[in-house]
């Protein structure tokens, strides 16, 4: 065997072992180590550098998801792993027959309307783009729209959630082996804009936000929705069908990412761990895509038994993965190569970009092949699946790899941690009023967080496909944030697809309440368009699990996410979670990222043209406020601007806030609402400036009618960022519907738009703040005129 | 209007468009639900096929290469697939020109046509590269809705009944500034080969709303025939109203999409060329 090392663990002691593992960069513990040597003291013999990492990819915190499966010992006993504990669970529990596929493959399967279903997914690449932004982020992109091609479906949405550190951070003092947020954020939206734009899938839905946590582990989700026909769907491998390799050649480009992922950011990461990033090509995916497409729908069935995606961990996790119940025999010479020189466990574990795996039966080969060579994309037999229960991998016809798959899948053990968490005490702060409330307003306009990201989203094809019917910027001059954006994916019938997302790091001190507070903005930026029928994705960005408080604060997060699920009656259907988002400087000091909670929400809308955007339409219509506005400014953009670090961070009333946002909808399809904007970031005073210059008209509202609980000043009631608060313009002479609708819950009309372009908020005790809207538009557009 | 021979069955889909996609495109789809709606009946191949057998072209009134990038437009934008039309496409692309037929390019096809030397081609087909479309004065890929004027004297007999009309359709671009020679871009002006203009909303010509930096606000052109047409903004996203950007403030639905660019097309295809 030439090419390929075998490695002593049989003898090896319990610090060779360890040894082992940081010298192979496999990232596995002594536990698992010492199952390594068990298992190859059973067989009798040692294993080989292919094996190793194979087993290694398998077993990552990446692709197993170890800590989430795992044992989890807290202060109010066991967690039997995380994943079925709460989130599986509440998807169980809520059994909606219009979830077709959760949780099983690449990507999550809705029903959409008769066979026509939706596919989506949402990933992250923060190791890869600290590294290399532009890279690391145009091939999240490129992964994830693969997960969803990987189930058959064709990508129709991109969606991207970015986080960076501030953007007038000093450069004296950026750790060692940091580059520069502004250097990441250019390098990562052109990543993103490059590949979403030139694979034609418009980038329509997603955030950008600054903390100081982000500086060292700068965060990347990107997101992909798909449409399919569910009878398309298949994933039953057979003994016997061939494994074709399709799309692009693989390369020295992304070894071990998944390993890599696995562990903590490091000075010498890049020295160490650029070769663990991708290097994208999207016109490769582009064609790949259209290939698929036609393997799929040109003949009476797929031409395909599976399609896997080869991403994390490459063919030795896409293989295994098919072949987990049946077994596989891959001859890796045949790979087609970028160069030569690849040794046997490089090509095995290459996380090269753009492409994927299928089981194809014999029968279909030569229309598989006919149809690859015409769209000018390379398919190439490299193995057949068997029924010994091996994965069985060969070069140039030596064997380099036999091992189990059931111990590949099942050998690992499981992980066991501990979790603490102690709960915050809360109060809010006592401190006089500022008098000038508009220099606030226009304060928190400005904030690099709150301002128009006009300047990224410019960049990102939004119209290809002419399917995006409320898109990303709206109102009179097309430039308003919209609260979520609506596909109409099937020409032949009204129903829209609408996807919104709910993040929020502020609120990361007190992770129970942050799941609770963003699976609400998640779902009340989907109802405000329209949307219902809500399904949820989660991806956790964590720190290091092995740290108790860190495990402690992901916990809390995860009981939010159930309870929060449970109560708003919206399963969730995929998920991934990013954990060792740390970074370690040489003097051993850490810096982790907040605990960051992205949930993506994915409604429909019976016929789009019911759909409504957040923009004031008309003078002279009644404005509402519906929903509780209490005392909760923890985390708030005012209190951080107040340099006040205390107060109540945002809960849900989970009895009633389902109620509030059912009714929402009900009025919208009646068609009482002219406008409905979601309050979040800024509270009140942000909602009202937003939808007045949007829609060009001013508002005029009084604060004794904002319905409320234990609020007095001014100031908090405008910026107070209680959940589940709409502002909505009611259509003039509708106010009885409206008001019928919302009897016996929170609402009170607070005033009406105006012509004149103005803001006018008259306080508690008679106040008047004023301010011209225009002023307060270029505020939030001027953050971000680069 | 022409009475419309399209509303009659009997008429409509006599009309055959060819689209073409090749590795990169990605506006194929919308530009076939375009023409369809336009009345035209359609079918789109790989330019492989075509590349086998390039008799095929003479099957069709209307050849539309639509948006995308086109071999990833790696080296500039749809110079690889210039290449193909003029050294593997070249005959029964002339034969459409002589023929009268319509070749018809939206933005990555726009510049494919103007780098293969078929747009503005004053000096013969595929002579030479008489004009280009270089990156956007902002210096990168941009997405906004623009209005175009169809102009009024033009040689574009195709377009002619559109002359006057103001178009509000998205660009999506990352080279899309129209750039000239001097003295080509005088005989452009003064000999109608310019077709399409960035305007504002009332249809003034400014600098304003020219959104990529294109000399004198040129958003389309055509040959000298005016039967090869390109332009940079894409008509085919705005077929429906709901694709407008602002449609939920209008009480009303506006009707006046860019259907009519393709309908225009047609017609004129149906009345003439067939």
């Amino acid at each position: 065997m030439a090419k390929v090392s075998v490695i002593h663990v049989r003898e090896a002691t319990d610090e060779e072992l360890m040894d082992i593992s940081r010298r192979y960069m496999l990232s596995l513990s002594l536990d698992e180590m010492k199952a390594i040597k068990a298992y190859f003291i059973s067989i009798g013999r040692d294993p080989t550098d292919v094996e190793l990492n194979t087993i290694a990819q398998t077993w990552s915190e990446h692709c197993y998801h170890k800590t989430f499966k795992g044992i989890i010992e807290t202060n109010d006993g066991i967690i039997d792993n995380l994943l079925e504990s709460y989130i599986f669970r509440v998807t169980k529990e809520l059994s909606k027959p219009w979830c077709l596929v959760v949780f099983e493959d690449n990507a999550g399967i809705v029903r959409l309307e008769g066979d026509w279903s939706i596919a989506v997914k949402v990933e992250t690449h923060n190791h890869p783009t600290a590294l290399d932004p532009y890279g690391g982020a145009g091939t999240g992109t490129g992964g994830v729209f693969r997960d969803v091609i990987g189930v058959g479906a064709k990508p129709i949405l991109s969606i991207d959630v970015l986080f960076f550190g501030p953007l007038d951070y000093p450069y004296e003092l950026l750790p060692q082996g940091v580059m520069h947020p502004r250097r990441v954020m250019r390098g990562a939206v052109a990543g993103i804009r490059d590949y979403g734009n030139k694979m034609g899938v418009p980038t329509a839905c997603g955030a950008i936000g600054f903390d100081e946590g982000y500086l060292c582990n700068p965060l990347v989700y990107a997101g992909c929705v798909g449409i399919m026909p569910f009878s398309r769907y298949t994933r039953k491998p057979k003994p016997g069908d061939l494994i074709v390799l399709v799309g692009g050649r693989t390369g020295r480009d992304g070894l071990r990412g998944v390993t890599f992922a696995s562990t903590e950011l490091t000075p010498e990461s890049e020295k160490v761990s650029v070769i663990s990033v991708q290097i994208g090509n999207p016109i490769e995916e582009k064609k790949l895509l259209d290939a698929i497409m036609r393997a799929r729908d040109e003949y009476s069935e797929p031409l395909y038994s599976a399609i896997t995606d080869c991403g994390g961990g490459g063919l030795s996790s896409a293989v295994g993965e098919m072949a987990k119940k049946i077994g596989a025999e891959v001859e890796l010479s045949l790979v087609p190569l970028k160069y030569e020189g690849l040794e046997p466990w490089e090509i095995w574990l290459s996380e090269s970009q753009e492409r994927m795996v299928l089981a194809v039966p014999e029968g279909n080969i030569d229309k598989l092949m006919k149809i690859f060579r015409e769209e000018d994309c390379e398919a190439t037999v490299i193995g057949r699946f068997t029924s010994t229960g091996k994965l069985r991998v060969y070069y140039e016809g030596e064997v380099v790899c036999d091992l189990d798959l059931e111990f590949l899948f099942k050998g690992i053990p499981r992980v066991r941690r501990r979790a603490y968490w102690n709960p915050l005490r809360e109060w809010d702060p006592d401190f006089p009023m500022p008098t000038d409330l508009m220099d606030i307003l226009r304060r928190i306009l400005s904030d690099p967080n709150v301002a128009s990201k006009e300047w990224v989203i410019r960049q990102y094809d939004h119209e290809v496909q002419a399917r995006v019917v409320i898109k990303p910027m709206v109102g009179i001059h097309g430039d308003g944030p919209s609260d979520a954006c609506v596909l109409k994916p099937l020409k032949d019938s009204w129903i829209g697809v609408v996807v919104s997302c709910g993040v929020n790091p502020k609120y990361s001190r007190y992770p129970y309440k942050m799941a609770l507070s963003v699976v609400d903005e998640a779902i009340r930026n989907n109802v405000a368009v329209g949307g219902r029928r809500i399904a949820l994705l989660d991806n956790f960005s964590w720190g290091n699990p092995e740290r108790e408080e860190t495990l402690g604060a992901l916990v809390e997060a995860v009981k939010g996410c159930y309870d929060a699920a449970k109560a708003f009656d919206t399963p969730f259907i995929s998920g991934k979670d990013s954990l060792y988002n740390e970074y370690r400087l040489p003097d051993g000091s850490y810096r982790s990222i907040p605990g960051t909670l992205l949930i993506t929400a994915i409604g429909i809308i019976p016929d789009i043209r019911k759909a409504i955007t957040m923009d004031f339409k008309e003078p002279g219509n009644p404005v509402y406020v519906v929903g509780y506005t209490r005392c909760e400014l923890g985390g708030s953009y005012y209190y951080s601007i107040m340099g006040i670090d205390s107060g109540v961070i945002p809960s849900v009333d989970l009895n009633n806030a389902k109620l509030i946002m059912d009714r929402i909808v009900e009025a919208i399809d009646v068609g009482c609402i002219r406008s409905c904007h979601d309050c979040s970031e800024g509270g009140l005073a942000v909602a009202l400036a937003e939808s007045s210059f949007s829609g060009g008209l001013g508002v005029e509202v009084w604060l004794s009618e904002v319905p409320r609980l234990g609020l007095v000043r001014d100031d908090k009631i405008l910026f107070s960022e209680s959940n589940t608060r709409f502002i909505v313009e009611v259509r003039k002479g509708m106010e009885d519907y409206f008001e019928r609708i919302f009897y016996n819950l929170p609402y009170r009309r607070i005033g009406y738009t105006t012509r004149e372009g103005r803001l006018v908020i008259h306080g508690v005790n008679g106040r008047v703040y004023e301010e011209d809207i225009w002023s307060l538009k270029d505020a939030w557009k001027s953050t971000f005129n680069w | 209007m022409l009475g419309n021979p399209l509303s009659t069955g009997e008429a409509s889909m006599k009309v055959k468009t060819l689209i073409l996609r090749a590795p990169g495109t990605n506006c194929d789809q919308e530009t076939i639900e375009a023409f369809e709606e336009a009345g035209s009946r359609v079918e789109v191949k790989h330019i492989n096929s075509l590349l086998k057998d390039p008799s095929i072209l003479d099957e069709y009134h209307i050849f539309c290469i639509p948006g995308g990038f086109s071999y990833g437009d790696d080296l500039g934008a749809g110079k690889i697939l210039a290449c193909q039309l003029k050294y593997r496409l070249r005959k029964p692309i002339e034969r459409i020109v002589s023929e009268g037929r319509i070749i018809l390019g939206i933005c990555n096809g726009f510049q494919a046509l103007v780098k293969a030397g078929l747009l503005p081609g004053l000096s013969g087909l595929f002579s030479r590269q008489e004009a280009t479309l270089a990156l956007n004065e902002g210096g990168f890929f941009i997405d906004r809705w623009v209005y175009i004027r169809c102009e009024e004297v033009t040689r574009c007999k195709p377009l002619k009944d559109l002359a006057g009309a103001i178009l509000h359709a998205p660009i999506n671009h990352a080279e899309g500034r129209f750039i000239a020679p001097p003295d080509i871009l005088d005989i452009l002006e003064d000999d109608g080969y310019i077709v399409f203009r960035y305007v504002d909303p009332s249809g003034c010509i400014s600098r304003g709303w020219n959104p990529n930096g294109s000399m004198n606000n040129v958003a389309g052109i055509c040959n000298r025939d005016g039967n090869v047409i390109g332009l940079m903004p894409h008509p085919e996203k705005y077929i429906h109203p709901y694709t407008h950007p602002s449609w939920t403030r209008f009480d009303n639905i506006l009707e006046d999409n860019c259907l009519r660019f393709f309908k225009t097309l047609v017609e004129y295809t149906y009345l003439h060329i067939l």
